[in-house]
């Protein structure tokens, strides 16, 4: 085992981490976006607002991300002319914002599915007592239903976020230069596939473990109605009632 | 347009459903490897054994940790080197590729048996404890017991989890074209290269592989 080639190769892939991080980050937040607004679109419950989203949905989360990817990138540039009279030439011509286009609208398709599944768990009592303490219907979104939705959806979309990060390698190949297209680079010089996608699979792996945990702390900070209270906590309150 | 990938005389039609058929079978035969490995892992994650436990677990961390074009590529890239040295040891010289079929069933088995020990744990714990109880007191064997009670029921639970592994395997199979095996996306990408209409092609495998999905949902 060549130590010093595996340093060296971490030390190369490591400048393609800036650009995974920022294809997954856009995408995730601008798809968490476009998910909140489609999932509470969807419960307008108007047929011709929620089959164009169920269409959507549908087409996104039932084919492969890398045909979307080839789809935006390859596709639309069969339509250059017209793109380029509507002024969107610029942004279809870049590798990058294509793949972040695919990722978000790939993301978002999930993601709505996600929240919706997390709206519906609401318990209908918490409405109930929402509505009878006189709150209007956005006020009741704002402060109880949505609150307790995305709590229920976090684990989920835990999930949602790692396969986006795991999602960003099928971006190199249209050409862009992260992880794994950096990877694939150092393989074309040097012939040594094994251990330099070991490598690769290790930055993606250390990423991975990192955003678990970030959502298990989160998780655990937004129930802590789900825990049993410590003894401290539970005398300082019974202390301040009497 | 739909001269393009219809089945007249310059139709790709002919060369998409071979391609299509092709996905089918990767697919097939990654999912069915799928269910050996996921069988055996959570077999061992519920075992007593802590190596077993700790092995099992530490394979689905691995692999759902990395992209599946990583593991693709690294079981690709890593078996033909393997399959050269041991060809240099009798003489031949140069690279020997592995079979883009085979190794693309062996990937998408070692990705899809990490999601499908999860959902056989789940259904074997879904099992009332009762039944259990119930056959070890007529007196079952552990086999018997296997057989009549636990892959029955366990396999009825797995059914809804097993039809999103399903559908994961089919989309991931997309990915094997990077190893060279022509199946629906390669074809598709041959054909947008050389008629120079990426946008009818990919349409066309999206469809193809979106009525494939369909045949699953409604049998």
């Amino acid at each position: 085992m060549d130590v010093g080639f595996l340093v060296d190769t971490l030390s190369q892939l490591m400048r393609g981490v800036p650009l995974t991080l920022e294809l997954a980050a856009t995408s995730v937040s601008s798809g968490f976006i476009l998910a909140l607004a489609l999932a509470l679109a969807l419960e307008t419950r108007r047929p011709s607002i929620v089959w164009p989203i169920r269409g959507y949905v549908a087409a996104f989360r039932g084919t492969p991300l890398l045909v979307q990817i080839f789809l935006i990138y390859y596709g639309l540039g069969q339509f250059r002319p017209t793109l380029q009279t509507l002024g969107l030439w610029g942004f279809f011509r870049a590798p990058f914002w294509c793949a972040i286009l695919a990722l978000t609208l790939n993301t978002a398709a999930y993601g709505t599915e996600i929240i919706r599944g997390g709206l519906q768990s609401v318990p209908h009592g918490q409405i109930e007592a929402a509505r009878a303490c006189g709150m209007s219907r956005s006020l009741a979104y704002r402060r109880v239903i949505l609150p307790i939705a995305l709590r229920q959806a976090l684990p989920s979309y835990g999930n949602e976020i790692i396969l986006m990060i795991k999602g960003t390698s099928l971006t190199s190949i249209v050409t862009l230069l992260e992880i794994t297209g950096i990877a694939q680079q150092i393989i074309s010089q040097t012939y040594r596939a094994v251990e330099v996608f070991a490598c690769a699979g290790a930055i993606y792996l250390a990423m991975n473990y990192l955003v678990v945990h970030l959502v298990a702390i989160l998780e655990h900070r937004l129930s802590p109605h789900l825990r049993a209270p410590d003894i401290e906590t539970a005398v300082a309150i019974e202390g301040g009632l009497h | 347009m739909f001269d393009l990938v219809g089945f007249g005389a310059n139709g790709w039609g002919p060369a998409l459903l071979r391609a299509a058929l092709m996905t089918l079978c990767l697919s097939a035969a990654g999912f069915l490897s799928g269910v050996a490995l996921g069988v055996l892992a959570a077999f061992a994650r519920l075992s007593g054994d802590r190596f077993a436990r700790g092995a099992a677990f530490a394979y689905s961390a691995l692999f759902r940790g990395v992209p599946d074009l990583l593991t693709i590529y690294l079981l690709y890239f890593g078996g033909s080197v393997a399959l050269t040295t041991i060809g240099g040891w009798f003489g031949a010289r140069g690279f020997i590729g592995l079979p883009g079929f085979a190794t693309g069933a062996v990937a998408l088995g070692v990705i899809s048996g990490t999601y499908q020990a999860e959902v056989y744990r789940g259904a074997f714990l879904a099992i009332h404890r009762g039944e259990l109880e119930a056959a070890r007191a007529y007196g079952m064997s552990g086999l018997i017991m296997l057989r009549r009670i636990v892959a029955p029921q366990t396999l009825r639970y797995a059914i809804p989890g097993l039809g999103n592994v399903w559908q994961l395997v089919l989309k991931d199979s997309a990915l094997v074209s990077v190893i060279g095996l022509v199946e629906l996306m390669r074809q598709a990408q041959i054909g947008a290269g050389s008629t120079r209409e990426p946008f009818i092609f990919f349409c066309a495998a999206e469809d193809e592989r979106a009525s494939q999905q369909g045949t699953r949902t409604s049998t």
